[in-house]
């Protein structure tokens, strides 16, 4: 059996009084992309500090495709590419610059045809010599995933690489990041757009207050926590409203339903109701409901 | 068979040693040249204010005697400032990062940081000597004994400044320690006078500062005639650098200020 890429056992860390990390264990298989979600404050950062060996864990092991991050860390390091949250930068390079030099720092010489693919895949070619200082936002925060893949890593974190990124930097993003799943690399995401977790992530984590309160693949947590739902604006809501639908505002009324066939039934229902429906709309189970439930039972 | 293990930390090593002298030498305006400008300043000035009035060692004019406590105390600075102010900018806008997730040892973290402020202040020294060479002549008696204390100075400084860059947590305290430390260290180290010409107390006193010791025992490899004897300076000198350097190891080898 493979190693997990990623294996969390018991790990707690305290700052003061906060205990971040309340004993996570969390495994993560090789070629996943897996996604770890919760509020501010929930300790995803601090998990993946702790990955990365920025942090020490005050009790537990991490290890990263089976090297332990303390007594392994050169291996465990090597097989590790962290996207920071922060939009951190060294003014003083430029982009390739700062790429040849992250390449060099994990022992790599003659990177430059890595270098070029990935420049050419994130749409950083055009701007490869310009200064750090000069890029926008965006660019820079593609410059981050850039960096955490210029050793090649078979595991990649990203942590909230689209924060502050434009839709079309963030599709791009996305195209690569997917090529680079389906190459083999594992990839861990962090996210405050759950609809992004929920599109790309085939399992998902969420934590809160240091402790990991649901752990599924996506669609069991789905189906877990959700159901789908079905809407009318009716002329005579009222009528709606008698046949147990639920008010939604501005004249609409919600029904839930297992399985499409239950909406032709519930139609004839309200026609013969008289409740004059004028649209109708079907939605599917998404991640935002299961992780405000997740967040409000936990 | 090479070993691949030591191999990848050498390209690692060579490769944030480049990535340190490439971020002085981009601004090397400020760097290098500016400092050289700072050390000319004050050899005009003492000069012209002392040399008529002051003779040191003997026979040797003031002027002479100034470059190279002037000269030591550009590469001495310079060594401090490359090394700490590298440090506490990376640290505080955050891409220190990008030298934490990499597998680079506390060992070549350290040699790295501490020859390139080696190389700057080399640099710096270098210059200053060549332009105070238009007007002064200090020519080299013991170019060893020179060459020795530039380096283990420089690599002392160094050393010092990744100890006040890792422990600074804001410019200002860097600031503190630069201003209220490093610089009335030098400046009262004899680059300026030589010992005999202080009171006893002060002579003492001047004892206790290995910044002296560094300073005299350069100026030895100058004239062949200093105010302590060049080999107690040395082992000053190489004592104070294994001291330091064990310390900024061990800080280093802790995560000290760079690891939660």
């Amino acid at each position: 059996m493979a190693v997990p890429a990623i294996r969390v056992t018991a790990v707690t860390k305290r700052y003061g009084d906060l205990l971040a990390l309340a004993g996570v264990d969390l495994e993560i298989g090789q070629g996943e992309f897996f996604g770890l979600l919760g509020p501010n404050g929930a300790g995803k950062t601090t998990l993946i500090s702790a990955l990365a060996g920025l942090i020490r864990a005050d009790g537990g092991t991490l290890e990263i495709m089976g090297h332990d991050v303390v007594s392994a860390s050169r291996d465990a390091r090597l097989k590790l590419g962290v996207v920071p949250q922060e939009l951190v930068f060294d003014p003083f390079f430029t982009v390739r610059e700062m790429l040849t030099f992250q390449s060099g720092y994990f022992g790599i010489r003659g990177n430059g045809d890595w270098i070029d693919e990935i420049l050419h895949g994130l749409g950083l070619s055009s701007r490869a010599n310009a200064n750090m200082r000069a890029l926008s936002g965006g660019m820079k925060r593609r410059v981050l995933v850039a960096q955490a893949l210029a050793h090649r890593p078979p595991v990649i974190v990203l942590d909230e690489p689209t924060a502050g990124v434009d839709v079309e930097l963030r599709q791009n993003l996305w195209q690569f990041v997917k090529k680079l799943n389906t190459d083999g690399h594992t990839v861990v995401l962090t996210t405050h757009y759950l609809e992004e977790a929920e599109a790309l992530c085939g399992r998902i984590a969420m934590m809160k207050a240091g402790r990991i309160v649901a752990l599924d693949t996506t669609a069991n947590l789905l189906s877990r926590f959700t159901a789908r739902a079905f809407r009318v604006r009716a002329g005579h809501p009222a009528a709606a409203l008698g046949l147990g639908g639920a008010a939604a505002g501005n004249d609409w009324v919600e029904f839930g339903f297992d399985a499409p066939a239950d909406i032709e039934s519930l139609l004839a229902r309200l026609r013969e109701a008289g409740a004059d429906v004028r649209e109708i709309a079907v939605g599917g189970p998404d991640l935002e409901q299961v992780f405000v439930e997740v967040m409000r039972h936990a | 068979m090479p070993d691949p293990f030591r191999a990848s930390s050498f390209i690692g090593f060579r490769t944030l040693l480049h990535k340190e002298v490439l971020r002085f030498w981009k601004v090397s305006f400020q760097t290098v040249v500016a400092q050289v400008l700072n050390a000319l300043l004050f050899l005009l000035i003492f000069s012209h204010v002392l040399d008529r009035r002051a003779a040191v060692h003997g026979e040797v004019p003031y002027t002479t005697f100034l470059v190279p406590g002037l000269v030591m105390m550009s590469l001495l600075q310079n060594a401090f400032a490359n090394a700490s102010s590298s440090l506490i900018q990376s640290k505080i806008t955050g891409n220190i990062l990008f030298v934490l997730l990499p597998p680079l040892s506390c060992r070549t973290f350290y040699a790295a940081y501490v020859l390139a402020a080696v190389l700057r202040g080399l640099f710096v020294a270098a210059g200053v000597w060549l332009v105070s060479a238009l007007f002064v002549a200090a020519p080299l008696a013991h170019p060893a004994w020179a060459l020795a204390f530039a380096i283990l100075g420089a690599a002392l400084l160094a050393t010092f400044g990744v100890i006040a860059g890792i422990w600074a947590d804001t410019f200002d305290q860097l600031a503190a320690v630069h201003n209220f430390f490093v610089i009335p260290a030098t400046m009262l180290s004899g680059v300026f006078y030589s010992l005999h010409s202080l009171p006893p107390l002060w002579q003492k006193i001047s004892h206790f500062n290995p910044f002296f010791f560094m300073i005299d025992g350069f100026r030895h490899g100058f004239f062949g005639q200093s105010d302590t004897s060049p080999w107690l300076s040395l082992t000053v000198t190489g004592g104070c650098l294994v001291v330091l350097a064990a310390l900024a190891l061990a800080m280093l080898a802790r995560g000290y200020k760079l690891r939660g």
